[in-house]
């Protein structure tokens, strides 16, 4: 997992070519969701599970071509922030919405 | 004098060694930034999710979202992406010139996304498809809104990095920035992958 060189900053620099890496993968996984829901061919459950399984391969690959985000040891505060925050995303998103669909269910009127 | 001229190496690498540590905690606090800006994201996404099926009466995504218009959008940030990592390339090589040419093209790329989106925010609204038209609506309008001016920003920062640059060079503190402003704009990419994703695509679906 070596992504460009790397400087005491926690911050690294891409070479063009995993620029370029990155880019032809996002478009890969930007145009194979849009086709799957433009063009449906499978059935939607399918879909559903396709796009949301394509969009987190697509933000792993901006995170690694992009952000270049790496397991080296300036990055590990950065790794830890993130971490944390995708736990905190999780609660507030699958929270909000375990919720809120009780409390529609529970106030329908039966 | 050979000792004079060895402290004021030793200082020089001192302050040296000084600089690199307040340009590094720098770029980590704006790390630290980016993860709060995640959060309210999160809320915005839980928001929009709770209130997805609210259409009162009015369009739903089916009705109102174009697919091509939105891959359109999408190419132009991802454009804007692969520019902008090539300016930091120049940044690298110290190339003063290369900088200021691929922070120019990302800055067209954006507001070409920019202009796009408030096309399609006019046309919606024309057509009494407004933010006051349903909880859909109103949920819609915050998420990708909330985005847009976060690219509006971006792209006001890139404005003026083009013109610090331009004026001093690619000094350390301006180094220092041009990363913070890469991280910003790649996360705004990142962000626009689960708007497309949840928004648009799940809309339609």
């Amino acid at each position: 997992m070596s992504h460009g060189h790397v400087d005491h900053s926690g911050a690294s620099h891409g070479s063009v070519k995993t620029y370029v890496i990155g880019f032809i993968l996002s478009v890969i996984l930007t145009v194979i969701p849009f086709a799957l829901v433009m063009y449906p061919t499978l059935a939607p459950g399918v879909i559903l599970i396709s796009i949301l399984a394509l969009a987190v391969v697509q933000i792993i690959v901006h995170l690694v071509y992009f952000l270049h985000m790496n397991s080296s040891s300036e990055q590990r505060w950065n790794v830890m922030a993130f971490i944390f925050t995708i736990l905190i995303i999780a609660i507030v998103v699958i929270g909000s919405l375990w919720i809120m669909f009780h409390l529609n269910h529970n106030m329908m009127r039966h | 004098m050979s000792s004079q001229t060895l402290n004021t190496q030793h200082a020089h690498a001192e302050e040296h060694e000084h600089h690199h540590d307040a340009e590094s905690t720098k770029i980590f606090g704006f790390w630290i930034y980016l993860m709060t800006d995640c959060i309210l994201f999160a809320t915005i996404f839980a928001t929009y999710a709770v209130l997805s099926t609210s259409f009162a009466g009015g369009p739903t995504g089916k009705d109102i979202f174009e697919l091509d218009y939105v891959l359109g959008e999408t190419f132009l940030l991802l454009f804007s992406s692969i520019t902008y990592g090539m300016a930091m390339i120049a940044q690298h090589k110290g190339n003063k010139q290369g900088v200021l040419k691929w922070l120019a093209v990302t800055f067209l790329f954006g507001l070409g996304f920019i202009v796009m989106e408030v096309n399609e925010f006019y046309h919606l609204i024309h057509e009494g498809f407004g933010p006051d038209r349903s909880g859909f609506l109103s949920a819609f309008f915050t998420l990708v809104g909330t985005h847009g001016l976060h690219v509006t920003c971006g792209l006001i920062w890139m404005a003026v990095m083009m013109a610090q640059v331009a004026s001093k060079g690619l000094t350390t503190t301006n180094n220092t920035r041009l990363m913070c402003l890469s991280l910003f704009w790649h996360f705004l990419d990142i962000v626009w992958i689960c708007v497309f994703t949840v928004v648009y695509l799940m809309g339609v679906l």
